[in-house]
């Protein structure tokens, strides 16, 4: 067997691996394997490449994966599991940029003009999507890492200025195609950065997750287009195979939060805000709000109290608390268990991801339908945290910019009770109803702060 | 050339299906590992990004081929290491009620719940 087909032998076994990766990262019981799975076979695939006949500067290549595996490793073992989202939006993004500098680096290899059109299309393909992924993946880590604001950025004009560039980059690479140069393709390049980040800038907030998981199929794409370009089987293979089941995933993404794919990228989430925001602004009105051991007394003399985690238990760290209060709550006969609303946290099964590490029962974690039908004969919600993802606004007015979202209905519970922070309100920055609502008791503080005095509290009783 | 375009063609067809057929079924606690899975896997951008670097030629072909495999092994380290940090969580929990620690290695069904199997 030749060198050639012996490595082509290998990137077949790796594509393989990487199917059975992603149906084992289907099911709870195989996902860890399939990640190691996934994992061996970058690894025979990467091995095997440097076989590759006529390759050279090896030093060079030892060097920047160096440089690569010193940048990535802490930064994938130090992250919290709260900033999970963006560390993936962040290797994702660096994944579009690879592809987008492998097409453009293969376009300078050859001689251009004897390209046929389709090599041309595939060029540019892997240049426009992998920088449109890789500038989009920086504004959504900059918005999850909160170094710009985590709300929808929109200016007159904006769609009209999305569409030129957009149409820009489309006419510059019909005119590529006609007469394909080099200088012609870095613009290209450099517009579709700038359409990247303008498509992402209106983007607000609780949209983002699911914008990530768009991203993250734009860079298998391009990174399938730079396999064409390379003539690689193994990168046509696993590129597709991303792009077309992230593409699925982002679909049952926005399908959980009751939204299309359009209505999330276009809708412009911001001007609806300041829109519906504004009557809201006026007129002082008053909420409830309570102390720790006044609360403590409701918990712990409740039947059954439903524990609604939300982002701002995360970013306290406070899911092992939380699941000390359960405990002890259980240890007096309440009857407790979590609702977890499928976009709880700031990724689809984050919130799940937070209180595993916490090691909270598997059992007491309800999905949202299932948790919807125990609210009636609930006496206590513990909102922790939480606020988009209980806004009845929801449901009832027709105007808000989450109307239609699916939401968990903690005030069909007997008694409501807010651990907040602040009045601010939440992550799509939307006020909540519910806040108002006479059955609502708030305590404010940082929810460790307050689930800790909680704890001391139903302790002391 | 062209049976090669053909043929990469095909394979691009035929992944589209696989693509779509092996992830039909998610429970959505598993939605973030599977996102995270997927953003490890396009990091088999690296096999390109080595071989453009290996093959080129001229300072401005080295240069986008080096920062290429800086970029490319960012995204496979990273991916796999985070996606696996974050499976780890699901192992080893027992399903019924167990407020000690004595979840040991045992290899208790690590995830269990109703609706969720993987896809047949």
């Amino acid at each position: 067997m030749s060198i050639g087909s012996g490595i082509y032998v290998a990137y077949l076994f790796a594509a393989i691996c990487f199917i059975l990766a992603l149906k084992g990262l289907s099911g709870p019981k195989t996902a860890r394997n399939g990640n190691l799975l996934g994992a061996a076979g970058m690894l025979v695939a990467v091995a095997f490449t440097f076989a590759t006949p006529g390759l050279t500067h090896f030093p060079l290549i030892f060097a920047a994966m160096a440089i690569g595996i010193v940048i990535g490793l802490p930064a994938a073992r130090l992250v919290k599991m709260t900033a999970m989202p963006q560390m993936v939006a962040a290797f994702n993004g660096v994944g579009g940029g690879a592809a987008a500098l492998i097409s453009l680096a293969e376009f300078n290899k050859a001689d251009p003009h004897l390209l046929a059109v389709y090599e041309v299309v595939e060029v540019l393909f892997g240049v426009i999507v992998g920088c449109v992924s890789f500038a989009g993946s920086v504004i959504a880590f900059a918005k999850l890492q909160e170094l710009m604001t985590g709300r929808p950025i929109t200016y007159p004009g904006q769609q009209v200025l999305n569409a030129v560039i957009g149409g820009g980059v489309v006419g510059l690479a019909i005119a590529a195609c006609v007469s394909p140069q080099s200088w012609l393709v870095a613009v290209i390049g450099i517009l579709a950065l700038a359409f990247g980040i303008a498509f992402v800038l209106p983007i607000g907030g609780a949209d983002v997750p699911v914008l990530i998981s768009l991203l993250n199929s734009f860079t298998g794409l391009a990174v399938a287009a730079s396999g064409f370009v390379l003539h690689s089987m193994l990168l046509v293979v696993a590129g597709t195979l991303v792009g077309a089941s992230g593409t699925l995933l982002t679909r049952m993404m926005s399908s959980a939060m009751g939204r299309s794919l359009p209505n999330i990228l276009f809708s412009a989430f911001g001007s609806v805000i300041t829109a519906g925001g504004t009557d809201e602004a006026g007129g002082e009105r008053t909420v409830k709000s309570a102390s720790a051991d006044d609360l403590a007394v409701l918990l712990a003399y409740s039947q059954k109290v439903v524990i609604v985690p939300g982002y701002g238990l995360a970013v306290a760290q406070a899911q092992h608390v939380a699941r000390e209060l359960a405990e002890l709550l259980e240890s007096r006969g309440v009857e407790v268990s979590y609702a977890i609303h499928p976009v709880a946290g700031r990724m689809p099964g984050h919130m799940n991801v937070l209180l595993a590490e916490a090691n909270v029962p598997y059992e007491q974690l309800k999905e949202m339908d299932e948790a919807n039908t125990g609210f009636q004969t609930a006496d206590v919600a513990l909102v922790v945290g939480a606020n988009d993802v209980v806004n009845p606004a929801a449901k009832n007015s027709p105007g808000s910019p989450i109307y239609g979202m699916p939401i968990l209905n903690v005030d069909e519970a007997k008694n409501v009770v807010f651990l907040k922070r602040s009045m601010r309100p939440g992550f799509a920055g939307i006020d909540n109803e519910l806040l108002f609502d006479p059955k609502t008791t708030l305590l404010f503080g940082d929810a460790k702060d307050s689930l800790t005095k909680l704890v001391a509290a139903v302790k002391a009783l | 050339m062209t049976g090669s375009i053909l043929t990469l063609v095909t394979i691009f067809v035929l992944s589209v299906f696989v693509g779509f057929e092996v992830i039909s079924k998610v429970p959505s606690i598993l939605h973030t590992p599977l996102m995270s899975g997927t953003n490890a896997v396009h990091g088999v951008v690296l096999v390109g990004a080595i071989i453009v670097l290996g093959t080129g030629h001229g300072a401005l072909e080295l240069t986008l081929g080096f920062i290429a495999v800086i970029l490319a092994t960012v995204n496979v380290v990273g991916g796999f290491v985070v996606t696996d940090r974050m499976l780890e969580m699901f192992k080893g929990r027992e399903p019924k009620r167990a407020p000690a620690p004595e979840t040991t290695s045992a290899p208790a069904p690590a995830v269990e719940q109703e609706g969720v199997g993987t896809p047949s």
